[in-house]
């Protein structure tokens, strides 16, 4: 690893690293979010900081940010001791931080977005211009300085809000999670820009769950779980399995595979669906596929083109512009949400787990007969039976292991792991017939992703129908059967599981797939 | 759990009662009388005296009525300020009823006065909840722009088709007598429209305890988006709650005249139907302490000539009190979301595994 420059006499100790972090704890309530955690970052390095949800990675970079004040420990920044008081200051100190979600005005250009409420705003937009363009060219940033930066793919606003911690002269740099948003195909460049921050010096933190991104960027990792340093290596004396081990407490047993093609008749079609989103612009256009039973056909696609909108149609959430919709032979047109849920067997996963799956502040059992409380057995003539709900709730979250105190705690307290958990035993419950899933495993650790794949593997092989709409590669590669790929809301690929590498997928999730290709995708609906 | 918030919901409104009556007292005392003697007159003048008990339950009727009216759409997050206007139209198609079907016995007659009192209400209800629920226009602001027609169009139709012969105010004739209510307590006003106010609510709270329907306006309540994907219908739900509530407005209407004015006046409502939002409110929103809220509102106006009486400062100190309860409920609530928003953005503390905290 490249040394940085010791400053004095030969016989001086050697310079402090960059940022160093020592015994930093940081309690909320009972829970210890950060427990004596010792960290530190040096000059012209790539640190990254893995740990599921809950382990306490948001926590420790809000302490670096100023927007929490640790409970105890250190900050030394050039080994001189620190208060981070405000994300304000901790910028002075030279420490940047690109959100999950970026701080941006989509209205104004990139060169406004960084010199905005920065040092002398305002003043002489030509010079600052050519200073942002100077840095731009500095660390290789292909980026259109005056586009407007809603108008940019995401990638090209990322590399924006970097720019502007670098305009800002930060010197250590704090990503969290940067490559959620990112497509396959914007991963690897991504990867050259970190890489020339290093190149010029810079402290670079990276927080992320991916195994693969830090075997492929980082110099040095460390593991955090339940708050606590499980261990600070470099990236060369460690391999993948024993990270995932450290950060999950076990292993990982790989999900089966199953490459015989296996699958039962076609129960779910779509025969040139077309919707529009809420804003009343195209959202699907002439999407046609159908589903096997005991089949599961995933969807790729960034966010945004269109997986809400499919899933919402077959739902019965949105209604159709265009096309049909059948399952089992029965025309799906005019049938409810709630016929569809229990006259047709449609199951229903949602993407938003907090906003539309559950009522956050209700209980447990109450969320557990959320879609079904009106009917037999949870209530009669109109009244409900409080007992047998409580006797239901009780089942199901036994059997799908949720982790709570009593059924009877509002839904809010629950890990996002166990709302998920929640969710997927009401929509598994009754054997469904059809399953639509939207983002199982957005925002969850590994344990609670290995369980609902699990879990939707199983229903699979039970011979359910099942739509698998998500942005994770990854995960969907893991289960899919068939993968398709939605783009500007066209299914502009679909292709057995063999045939689709994520170079492939990521291509036409892109846009780049050959349009008479495009075109040509139909899926044997008559 | 629901019988301690509820208990922590009356207790809310007790805090409010209690600032109230402390800054009332300050008031009186500036007005150079003793706040002690003056608050048991009060409370004598209001609910001791046979006559001004009499007084708070007719009073309490319409309070209750319109109380409901407000607190049962807001179950679902749906503000009903248009009680007022849905009692007017009740009292109009009651009255209507009552002066031109002739020639039945009394208690069907009643009967069917009070369901035309009912359901003027609720059809005058149906227009916002049309609006609200395939337009999404803000039933708020409709619901308290129709109290203006209704105020008026009751007042037209009392200063001419209805209008009593030679009547020195717009009023409709007298109805029959044996439309008339019975009355609760002898040579009182006091009228068994308090008791159906009662019963209703005692309905309305069990129906939100355990009833699918109660269920549906809860889920509606807490997060539409939810309700949809459970597949509650939304719409339907939302109109039938609020026709319910314009029918409890249109009884407190209607009561108004079988019971207690036997003629339709024009604009005879001291704004029963605004003073619901404080007496929901004030019960913290549940239909039992409705009746607890209304009697103490209706108390309060009771008594207020006693306290005159007794003491000697003007009832306007009265009126003052009744604005400082609105205040300090106002002012309970306002702490009562900032501490839900605040709680929300700590991390739940019962679980370890908890999503880590974002600012």
């Amino acid at each position: 690893m490249p040394k940085a420059p010791a400053p004095g006499g030969a016989d001086s100790p050697p310079a402090p690293p960059r940022l160093e972090l020592t015994d930093i704890t940081k309690r909320f309530g009972p829970l210890l979010a950060n427990d004596r955690i010792n960290l530190s970052g040096n000059r012209q390095s790539i640190h990254a900081v893995l740990g599921e949800n809950g382990a306490g990675k948001s926590t420790l970079m809000n302490i670096l940010f100023g927007l929490y004040q640790p409970d105890g420990g250190q900050i030394r920044i050039d080994g001189r001791r620190t208060t981070i008081a405000s994300p304000r200051h901790a910028l002075a100190l030279g420490i940047g931080m690109v959100h999950q979600h970026f701080m941006q005005v989509p209205t104004l250009s990139v060169i406004e977005n960084i010199v905005l409420g920065g040092r002398g705003s305002g003043v002489g937009r030509k010079r600052h211009g050519r200073r942002i363009a100077a840095l731009a060219e500095q660390f290789g940033f292909d980026i259109d300085l005056d586009a407007r930066i809603g108008q940019l793919p995401i990638g090209m606003q990322q590399r924006a809000e970097i720019l502007k911690l670098l305009y800002h002269e930060a010197e250590i740099l704090i990503l969290d999670e940067p490559t959620s948003v990112l497509t396959p195909v914007e991963i690897d460049p991504f990867f050259d820009v970190l890489r020339n921050l290093r190149g010029a010096g810079k402290t670079v933190l990276l927080i992320t769950h991916k195994m693969d991104e830090v075997m492929a960027v980082a110099d040095r990792v460390t593991v955090l779980r339940h708050g606590r340093v499980m261990t600070s290596v470099t990236t060369a004396e460690t391999t993948p399995a024993h990270l995932v081990e450290l950060m999950v407490g076990r292993g990982i047993a790989p999900l089966p595979r199953r490459d015989d093609g296996r699958r039962g008749p076609a129960f779910l079609s779509l025969d040139r669906v077309s919707a529009v989103n809420d804003r009343g612009t195209p959202a699907l256009q002439d999407v046609s596929l159908t589903v096997h039973q005991g089949e599961i056909l995933a969807i790729a696609g960034v966010d945004g083109n269109g997986q809400s909108e499919l899933a919402e149609v077959i739902t019965g959430l949105r209604p159709l512009a265009g096309g049909a919709i059948a399952a089992g032979g029965r025309n799906l047109d005019g049938v409810s949400v709630a016929a569809r849920r229990h006259e047709v067997g449609i199951g229903y996963i949602p993407e938003d787990r907090q906003r539309t799956g559950l009522v956050l502040t209700h209980s447990i059992a109450w969320n557990t007969v959320l879609r079904a409380f009106w009917r037999h057995p949870f209530a009669r003539a109109g009244l409900l039976r409080p007992r047998r709900i409580r006797d239901h709730a009780i089942r199901l979250v036994d059997r799908f292991d949720v982790r709570l105190q009593s059924i009877d705690q509002e839904a809010r307290v629950l890990s996002g792991g166990n709302q998920q958990k929640v969710i997927v035993a009401r929509e598994l419950d009754g054997r469904p017939r059809v399953l639509v899933v939207a983002q199982p495993t957005k925002g969850l650790d590994v344990g609670a992703i290995d369980f609902v794949q699990r879990h939707l593997l199983e229903e699979r092989d039970r011979g359910a129908a099942i739509l698998y709409i998500s942005t994770e590669l990854e995960h969907l590669l893991d289960v899919a059967d068939r993968v398709g790929v939605l783009f500007r809301g066209r299914l502009v690929a679909l292709m057995d599981r063999a045939e689709a590498t994520s170079v492939r997928i990521g291509a036409a999730m892109a846009g780049l797939a050959d349009a008479a290709e495009a075109s040509a995708v139909t899926d044997g609906v008559p | 759990m629901t019988g301690i918030l509820h208990g922590l919901a009356m207790l809310r409104g007790l805090w409010a009662v209690a600032a109230a009556l402390l800054v009332g007292a300050g008031l009186i005392v500036a007005a150079g009388a003793d706040p002690i003697e003056a608050y048991l007159a009060l409370f004598e003048g209001a609910f001791v005296d046979y006559w001004g008990l009499a007084s708070t339950l007719t009073k309490a009727c319409p309070l209750i009525l319109c109380g409901l009216a407000v607190a049962l759409p807001l179950r679902a997050g749906l503000f009903n300020i248009g009680a007022e206007g849905q009692l007017y139209m009740g009292a109009l198609a009651g009255t209507l009823v009552a002066l031109l079907v002739p020639g039945l016995p009394g208690p069907v007659h009643i009967l069917l006065c009070v369901l035309a009192g009912a359901a003027g209400g609720a059809l005058w209800a149906l227009i916002p909840a049309l609006l609200r629920a395939y337009q999404n226009v803000n039933e708020l602001i409709t619901t308290l722009l129709l109290n203006f027609v209704a105020l008026h169009f009751t007042g037209f139709i009392v200063s001419g088709p209805l209008e009593e012969p030679g009547a020195p105010y717009p009023y409709s004739p007298e109805i029959p007598v044996s439309t008339m209510l019975p009355v609760l307590l002898p040579r009182t006003d006091a009228h068994i429209g308090l008791v159906v106010a009662v019963v209703l609510a005692i309905v309305i709270f069990l129906a939100f305890r355990r009833s699918t329907a109660g269920r549906s306006l809860a889920i509606i309540g807490q997060n539409v988006q939810a309700a949809r994907y459970a597949g509650i219908p939304v719409r339907r739900t939302m109109i039938v709650a609020f026709l319910v509530a314009g029918a409890m407005a249109g009884m407190a209407g209607i009561f108004e005249v079988l019971g207690f004015r036997f003629r339709l006046f024009h604009a005879f409502s001291p704004g029963y139907g605004y003073d619901g939002i404080v007496v929901a409110f004030l019960a913290g929103l549940s239909p039992l302490l409705t009746v607890v809220s209304g009697l103490f509102l209706a108390g309060l106006r009771s008594g207020a000539g006693a306290l005159q009486r007794a003491v000697g400062v003007e009832t306007t100190v009265v009126e003052a009190i009744q604005g400082l309860v609105i205040l300090f409920v106002a002012v309970g609530l306002a702490v009562q979301i900032r501490n839900a928003t605040r709680s929300k953005a700590m991390p739940p503390a019962a679980e370890p595994a908890a999503d880590e905290p974002r600012p």
